[in-house]
C-alpha cells in the first residue's frame, strides 16, 4: 500500500510532531562553497558539526576550469571551504582532488550516493540523488546550519505524483528531452508541493546517467524531489565505487524493497507516451517555455495565461513569434553541468561531433576529474577538440558562471544546462536548453537543429 | 531573528510570473558576505535594465508577484537580498518550495493567494505604492485598500511571531535523535559511508585470513 515516497520517508523519521512537520535523518549532508553562510551561522553560535563522517565538502561552483589567473574572490570561496572543512574534520573533494567534480556528479559516482538514504545539499539539484531510489532534496543555508549542527532536517512530507513514461524513446531522444517535455507539459510549477516518482518502460531502460539526468530536472518543474526506485541496473551502477558498502549483500536485500507497492495510491498520475517525445529545446525564459525543435517560435497570444510571460521571453531572447525553431542561429554552445556533464552525455555529444567541425565556439567541462580522464582514455577529449571545442576541467562552470566561465551579454548559447532563466549564464545571455546531443547538431550547424539526421548511422 | 506579528507599510506589484532566484540575485553577488547587507542586489539587473522598475522609486515591505514566485536555485541569498531591502511579506499565488522554507527561516512570510486576487491587487498597485497592512496573529491583510485573509500554515506562523529558530527547537529532542541514529546504523550498517582505507584494510585482513585457513 505504500509508494517509495512513503518508505524513504518512514525509515528516515525520528519523529513527528503534532502540526504534521517531521524530524527526519540525514545519512549524507554535501556541502560547497556555497555553504559558507552556514558556516558562518555555525561559528556564531559555537557549535560543531554534529557528524563529519556524514559529510562532504566540494569544490564545484566556483571552480575555475581553464587555467590562467584566478580572481581574488573566488580563490577566498575556495579557500574558505577548505578552512571550514579542516576545522570541522570533514572529507574535501577539493580543487586539485583527483576525484574532484560537481557535487551531483560525484555522490554518485564515488558511491557516496545510495538507495534507501536520505541526502541534502545545499543546492536544488540534489533532486539527482533520487535516481538511486534516494530521498533527496535541496536545502537553503539555514537548514544547511541545521543539518551540519544536528544531522537532522524539519520536513512536511510531499504528496506523491508518479510520471509514467511508457512505451520507449526514438533514436536521439534522451531523458533531457523527457524531462523538457514533462516540464513543458505540466509547468515550471506543475509539480509543486510534491516528490515525483519516475516509472514506466521508458524509465526502466534508462542507464543511471540517464536517471539522474531525468531527477535533476525535477526542480524544474517544481518538485523538490525526483526518484526512481533501485533496480539491477542501480547495483551494477554502485558495485565496486569507492564508499559502496562493505556488506553489499546485505545492503542489495535491503534495496530490493524500495520500490513502491502495486497497489500504492498516488496523489496525482501522469502518463506519457516516450514515443511521442521529441528532441525538445527551450525558447524562452522559463524550462517550460520548450518545444521539440521541429516547431515554430509560439504566438504569445496563442497561450493563454502565460501569453505576458512569452512576450517578456521574446523580447529578451531576441526571437520572433512564428519562426522555425531550426532556424535560430546560436553564437556559442556549452556541454556540461549536473544535469549532463556525465560520460554518456560527452558520448553521445562525441557521437555527433566526430569527423565534423563546429562552426560556432565551445566550451565543454565534465562533470568531474574522473569523467575527464575517462573521456581523455575514449578518446571523446580529442574528438571534442578536433571539432574546435575547447576541452576544459571539471566543475558547475558555465552552467551559473561564478567561476567567469559566461555567455556576454546578448550572445545565444546551446547549452546542455538546466536553467534558461534571464542571466543565468551571465547577465544578458540567451540560453536554450537541449540535450548533449542537440548541443553538439546545434554546434556543426551553428542553429538548433534536428539532431536525428546526424547521428544515422552512428548510434 | 526577531518575531513580528504586524507589518504596515507600502506594498507594490511585481506582476511578472516566475520571477526565480536567478533574478532576485544575480549569482555574481553571492560572494559577499551578508554582514555588508544584501538590499542593494535584489533584483539588480531587472531593475538596472529597466529604470521605472516599481523598487527603484519605493523601498515597500510587502510584495505581490506573479505565480511561481521564487523558483529556481535554492540560494537562500534571494531571501536575505528582499529581507535587506526591507520587504517582510510577499503574497503570490505560488512559491518554489525551497524558496518557502527559506524565506519563513528568516522572518520573511510567504503567503499564498488566489490567482484572482493577486490579479486585482496588481491592477489597483499598477506601477505604484500602496498603503499595506498586514496581521499574522489574524491572518488578514489590506493592500489598497483591498481587505482579504491569506492562509498560512500554523508551523510557519508560530517561526514568524516568536523569531524561532529550528536549532534551539531540535536540542530538545536530542535523546531522540540519538536513539534513532544508533539503531538505524545498527540495523542498516550499508547505510554508514565506508572510507576507501577501511575498505582497503578490510581487503587486507580478509587477505590474511585466507591464507590462515
Amino acid at each position: 500500500m505504500n509508494t517509495l515516497l512513503d518508505k524513504l520517508w518512514h525509515a528516515h523519521e525520528i519523529l513527528q510532531r503534532a502540526d504534521g512537520t517531521s524530524l527526519l535523518w540525514v545519512d549524507r549532508h554535501l556541502v560547497h562553497e556555497g555553504s559558507h553562510h552556514a558556516f558562518a551561522r555555525l561559528a556564531e553560535r559555537g557549535l560543531a558539526v554534529a557528524q563529519p563522517a556524514l559529510t562532504f565538502g566540494v569544490v564545484d561552483h566556483y571552480a575555475p576550469t581553464r587555467g590562467g589567473e584566478v580572481a581574488p574572490d573566488i580563490r577566498r570561496m575556495m579557500a574558505t571551504l577548505g578552512e571550514n572543512a579542516r576545522r570541522h574534520g570533514i572529507r574535501l573533494f577539493d580543487l586539485h582532488d583527483p576525484e574532484q567534480g560537481i557535487v551531483h556528479v560525484i555522490g554518485p559516482e564515488q558511491g557516496l550516493t545510495l538507495p534507501g538514504l536520505l541526502i541534502t545539499c545545499g543546492d536544488s539539484h540534489t533532486s539527482t540523488h533520487g535516481a538511486f531510489g534516494a530521498l533527496a532534496f535541496g536545502v537553503g543555508a539555514t537548514e544547511v546550519a541545521h543539518i551540519l549542527a544536528t544531522q537532522t532536517i524539519w520536513q512536511k512530507r510531499p504528496r506523491a505524483m508518479r510520471i509514467a513514461f511508457d512505451g520507449a524513446l526514438g533514436a536521439g531522444v534522451t531523458a533531457k528531452d523527457m524531462a523538457l517535455h514533462w516540464i513543458a507539459l505540466l509547468g515550471a510549477d506543475g509539480a509543486q508541493g510534491h516528490a515525483v516518482e519516475y516509472a514506466g518502460a521508458a524509465v526502466r531502460n534508462l542507464s543511471m546517467e540517464g536517471r539522474m539526468t531525468l531527477c535533476n530536472l525535477s526542480i524544474e518543474g517544481g518538485a523538490r524531489m525526483g526518484m526512481v526506485a533501485p533496480d539491477a541496473v542501480t547495483f551494477d551502477y554502485l558495485r565496486g565505487r569507492p564508499f559502496a558498502p562493505l556488506d553489499w549483500e546485505a545492503a542489495v536485500a535491503d534495496w530490493r524493497g524500495l520500490v513502491s507497492d502495486a497497489d500504492a495510491a498516488f496523489d496525482r498520475e501522469v502518463t506519457i507516451d516516450a514515443g511521442t517525445i521529441a528532441p525538445t529545446v527551450t525558447w524562452g525564459t522559463s524550462p517550460e517555455e520548450a518545444l521539440p525543435v521541429t516547431g515554430h517560435v509560439p504566438q504569445p497570444e496563442t497561450l493563454g495565461t502565460k501569453a505576458e510571460h512569452a512576450r517578456a521571453s521574446l523580447a529578451y531572447m531576441g526571437l520572433e513569434a512564428g519562426m522555425p525553431l531550426t532556424s535560430v542561429k546560436v553564437d556559442q554552445v556549452f556541454i556540461g553541468s549536473c544535469t549532463n556533464g556525465r560520460i554518456e552525455d560527452l558520448r553521445m555529444a562525441a557521437a555527433v561531433l566526430v569527423g565534423r567541425k563546429a562552426v560556432v565556439p565551445g566550451l565543454v567541462s565534465p562533470g568531474s576529474a574522473m569523467v575527464k580522464r575517462q573521456a581523455e582514455t575514449e578518446g571523446l577529449a580529442q574528438i571534442f577538440t578536433q571539432a574546435g571545442l575547447e576541452w576544459a576541467g571539471a566543475g558547475c562552470s558555465m552552467c551559473v558562471g561564478m567561476n567567469g566561465d559566461l555567455v556576454e551579454s546578448g550572445k545565444r548559447c546551446a547549452s546542455s544546462t538546466n536553467r534558461n532563466f534571464k542571466g543565468r549564464q551571465g547577465r544578458g545571455a540567451r540560453t536554450h536548453l537541449m540535450s548533449p546531443a542537440m548541443v553538439a547538431a546545434a554546434a556543426v550547424t551553428g542553429h538548433l537543429a534536428d539532431v536525428r539526421p546526424l547521428l544515422e548511422g552512428r548510434i | 531573528m526577531s518575531g513580528w506579528t504586524t507589518i504596515n507599510g507600502d506594498a507594490v506589484a511585481l506582476p511578472q510570473a516566475n520571477i526565480d532566484t536567478d533574478q532576485l540575485i544575480p549569482a555574481r553577488f553571492m560572494s559577499q558576505p551578508r554582514k555588508d547587507g544584501y538590499g542593494a542586489f535584489l533584483l539588480h539587473d531587472v531593475r538596472e535594465s529597466m529604470p521605472a522598475h516599481p523598487l527603484n522609486h519605493h523601498a515597500p515591505q510587502v510584495l505581490v508577484a506573479g505565480r511561481n514566485f521564487g523558483s529556481g536555485s535554492s540560494r537562500e541569498a534571494a531571501v536575505y537580498a528582499m529581507v535587506d531591502f526591507g520587504v517582510r511579506v510577499v503574497f503570490a499565488p505560488s512559491f518554489g518550495d525551497i524558496f518557502a522554507g527559506n524565506a519563513v527561516n528568516n522572518g520573511l512570510l510567504a503567503a499564498q493567494i488566489e490567482d484572482a486576487l493577486a490579479a486585482d491587487l496588481m491592477a489597483v498597485l499598477g506601477d505604484g505604492a500602496g498603503a499595506a497592512q498586514v496581521d499574522l496573529g489574524t491572518g488578514r491583510a489590506s493592500i489598497a485598500g483591498h481587505s482579504f485573509a491569506f492562509t498560512l500554515d500554523e508551523v510557519a506562523r508560530q517561526k514568524l511571531l516568536n523569531g524561532w529558530d529550528d536549532i534551539d527547537l531540535t536540542a530538545q529532542h536530542s535523546p531522540e535523535i540519538s536513539a534513532f541514529c544508533a539503531a538505524r546504523q545498527a540495523a542498516h550498517s550499508w547505510a554508514l559511508p565506508t572510507p576507501p582505507q577501511t575498505r582497503m584494510d578490510a581487503k587486507a585482513s580478509l587477505t590474511k585470513g585466507e591464507r590462515h585457513s
